[in-house]
């Protein structure tokens, strides 16, 4: 075995805590009776509804469109009665507007047809990917029509997949590379095809050697005279899927501070993307249902699950049994860069990777304390900033002075508060200082 | 935080309230309590045989020290209106580490005036731990060699010697009354040249094991550089602490001393140079001090220089036979600005340079 890629600084062993789920196949959840959709799905301004209330929308219809600006459409994940258009309660922007849809139990789900996408040229596949309302579901949310149209002046030749899923608990990709792997590769080809290149590597955490296995066969069964795709095995250490990190351990470049990926000549996507692209593109399907893994000791019974997107979390649980005595956090996303939330009536989006139900022993409640300066934050944190500096200045009103530690470089992965022996909130810490630091 | 009921809908609302709070959500088992307690458990083995040493008294020095720093601690936080924080085991340690760098023969007095010193005005008059840019229990120390030098510079005690002269076991309940002076092997050495150091500690290799050993005159818990090295060695493989201070520390006065420390230059004698006075104990367990050492690697280099150079200056040219503590305590505030000198490596500068 050749010796495992990592990135070089910094990183952390949180507990990986997935052996609760990864063993559970994708089980397709029941449609609910009603779906509350953000239209606000993706990094840029939000959609503009194309409905109005009373409409009726068939599966797949387009129900929201950006008119300006970055975005993608929005469609309906089912048919039904627009029910209402109102502001949500929605778990990082407080509130947003939103569409909600009363479910048409009777409607048959629309069959989507085959198509041969090797003759469609690169634009046509780009707009295919544009009209499935296609954003990076690993969790960022940035339209991915957008990233696969890099500017002129940075040539992209490598396309780097991300099956990394570093995050403890989350399954969803695992499973998705288990069931799913010839897909994920075919919309490897597609993106390849876009971007006009042909070099793909597949980055995946050597903690799922099965996933590593059923992708090697199908990248081995793809490549061909045209294309090169590899899977590459990674160190398991977190945050290996951050999207700098992944490029540095496989393809040994450094994407530089405030630039993308194109300016190495790299573009990355997810694996759960590719899937989406390959859906988008082979079949004509838009993105509105995800891949979600729910675990944690607080719920009855976890499983990673397909669903609509905007089936409320109340309906999750209920379907899996409801919740355990001792829950203590609901965590939308991993519990290293994951929301907490307060109510379950919040709705999966796109970007939705994972629900956890944590228990007490789960989490770390332990109050916070004054800084030692161990400098253990110094040795964990991924890109070689001062997260301990960060905190102190911060605390001591002086936010606005803290680009200087390269506060705008910090990604809030977590690795510095993980570590602190203080329990230091060292994201939130940086969190503040981003809102009062000038950029330099 | 705050945090509120869930949904309306009764099967699914939880009885109790969620945290919601700021990722991440996971957190590392260490904690601060954690580390310091560590320490402490490194700093046992020291101070049982410091009782074979020197007797009981050690013992008690080290118990009143470490009562002292604690209640001291304890008042202070409540004076000044903050949290009492002394099961972190901060205080217990500057308390242990206090008495070790305290001559065995001394007044049971001399801790409670050094922890009151120590704890309150070099620890929470500057803002508790985390804002002390001065070691405490070296400040402590300090403290006491300028109030009472001659205690300070006199109350030495020799090894007991139980296969020596008949008063065999007895000798470590007595040692405080009937306890021998001397003098500390660099207070012979500065004091009386190499050929007085020889004729009272010997030379060759059974000086060397004793030495090593700990049966030697000294503070409290200097003396043994194995039990303290197996200690430290204990806290860089639990990842407390790293090797970067002890080793360029301990290096660099080994190097000086070698070069400087005898009649003519490259005559000096390194390993009894590393040997004696405090230097195993103050590079593992004071000049590692998380508040007042440097973070970054290249700093931590730095600053283990900076003291093991000013240690041998002081040995060698100061007033004093030895010249740790202050090396330490003048580096101590150096910390922080060694750090913005030395940056951790950025992953990538920006395309156009920094700014």
């Amino acid at each position: 075995m050749t010796s495992l890629l990592t990135f070089p600084i910094g990183g952390v062993h949180p507990p990986e805590r997935k052996t609760q789920t990864q063993g559970l196949a994708v089980e397709v959840m029941p449609v609910p009776d009603e779906l509350e959709i953000f239209l606000g799905q993706h990094i840029g301004a939000p959609c503009t509804p194309t409905v109005a209330k009373r409409d009726a929308v068939v599966e797949g219809a387009v129900i929201g469109e950006v008119k300006k600006g970055l975005g993608v459409p929005l469609h309906a994940p089912v048919a039904g009665k627009i029910k209402n258009l109102a502001m949500s309660a929605h778990p990082i922007r407080v509130t947003s507007p939103s569409i909600t849809i009363e479910v048409d139990k009777e409607a048959e789900p629309v069959q989507y047809q085959w198509v041969d996408w090797h003759n469609m040229s690169g634009p046509e596949l780009l707009g295919k990917i544009h009209d499935a309302g296609i954003v990076g579901i690993g969790g960022a949310g940035f339209p991915t029509h957008v990233k696969l149209s890099p500017p002129a002046n940075s040539p992209v030749d490598t396309l780097v997949l991300n099956g990394a899923e570093c995050e403890p608990y989350i399954t969803a990709d695992h499973r998705q590379m288990l069931e799913n792997s010839a897909e994920i590769v075919e919309g490897a080809k597609i993106i390849l095809k876009v971007l006009n290149i042909s070099k793909c590597h597949i980055g995946i955490e050597n903690n799922k050697p099965d996933a590593i296995r059923e992708m090697s066969q199908a990248a081995q069964d793809a490549s061909g005279a045209n294309c090169t795709i590899k899977i590459e095995p990674l160190q398991v250490k977190y945050p290996q899927g951050s999207e700098k990190q992944l490029i540095q351990a496989v393809t040994g470049r450094k994407v530089p501070a405030m630039a993308l990926p194109s300016a190495v000549g790299v573009v990355v996507q997810n694996v759960a993307t590719a899937k989406a692209i390959y859906d988008a593109v082979v079949y004509g399907k838009p993105l509105y249902e995800k891949i979600v893994t729910i675990a944690g000791k607080g719920i009855a019974r976890p499983a990673n699950l397909q669903v609509k997107i905007g089936t409320k979390i109340s309906d999750i649980v209920n379907y899996l049994g409801g919740l355990q005595p001792g829950l203590s956090k609901v965590i939308m996303g991993g519990p290293m860069m994951g929301f907490a939330i307060s109510n379950l009536d919040v709705p999966v989006t796109k970007t939705t990777s994972a629900v956890l139900f944590l228990t007490e022993d789960e989490i770390d409640t332990r109050p916070h304390s004054q800084c030692i300066r161990c400098g253990w934050c110094l040795d964990a944190c991924p890109m070689g900033l001062e997260p301990k500096e960060i905190g102190i200045y911060v605390e001591a009103k002086r936010a606005e002075d803290t680009a200087q530690f390269g506060v705008f470089d910090c990604f809030e992965c977590g690795s510095c508060a993980y570590v602190c022996p203080a329990k230091r909130p060292l994201v939130q810490f940086v969190r503040m200082a981003k809102m009062k630091a000038k950029r330099a | 935080m705050s945090n509120q009921q869930a949904s309306d809908d009764q099967t699914t609302a939880p009885a109790g309230l969620w945290k919601v709070s700021i990722s991440p959500h996971l957190k590392s088992s260490e904690s601060v309590e954690k580390i310091m307690w560590t320490v402490v458990a490194c700093l046992v083995p020291p101070l049982i045989l410091s009782v074979f040493v020197f007797g009981i008294q050690t013992l008690l020095i080290t118990a009143v020290s470490v009562i002292s720093c604690v209640v001291v601690e304890a008042v202070s936080q409540k004076a000044l209106g903050r949290t009492v924080t002394i099961k972190d085991g901060s205080a217990v340690l500057t308390g242990m580490l206090l008495a070790f760098v305290i001559p065995p023969g001394v007044s049971p007095l001399l801790p409670i005036l050094a922890a009151v010193f120590a704890i309150y005005i070099g620890k929470h008059l500057l803002g508790g731990i985390g804002y002390n840019f001065f070691n405490p229990a070296l400040l402590g120390r300090a403290f006491l060699l300028a109030s009472f030098p001659v205690a300070m510079t006199s109350a030495w005690l020799s090894p007991i010697d139980i296969s020596g002269d008949g008063y065999g076991i007895f000798s470590y309940f007595s040692s405080s009354v009937d306890a021998v002076s001397t003098a500390t092997p660099l207070a012979v050495l500065k004091e009386h040249g190499m050929a007085a150091f020889i004729d009272k500690f010997g030379s060759g290799a059974s000086l060397y094991t004793h030495f090593f050993l700990g049966w030697r005159p000294g503070c409290i818990g200097e003396t043994s550089g194995f039990l303290l090295v197996l200690g430290g060695l204990y806290l860089i493989y639990r990842g407390y602490i790293t090797w970067h201070i002890p080793v360029s520390l301990l290096g660099t006065i080994a190097v000086l001393s070698w070069i400087f420390g005898g009649e003519n230059y490259f005559s000096g004698d390194p390993l009894l140079a590393v040997l004696s006075g405090g230097a195993v104990l103050g590079a593992f367990y004071m000049a590692t001090d998380y508040v007042t050492s440097p973070t970054t690697k290249t700093s931590k280099i730095v600053f283990g220089m900076c003291i093991g150079a000013l240690t041998v200056l002081i040995r060698l040219r100061g007033g004093y036979p030895e010249g740790i503590c202050y090396a330490i305590l003048l580096m101590n505030p150096l910390s922080t600005v060694l750090d913005s000198w030395f940056k951790p490596k950025r992953f990538a500068p920006p395309a156009g340079g920094v700014k």
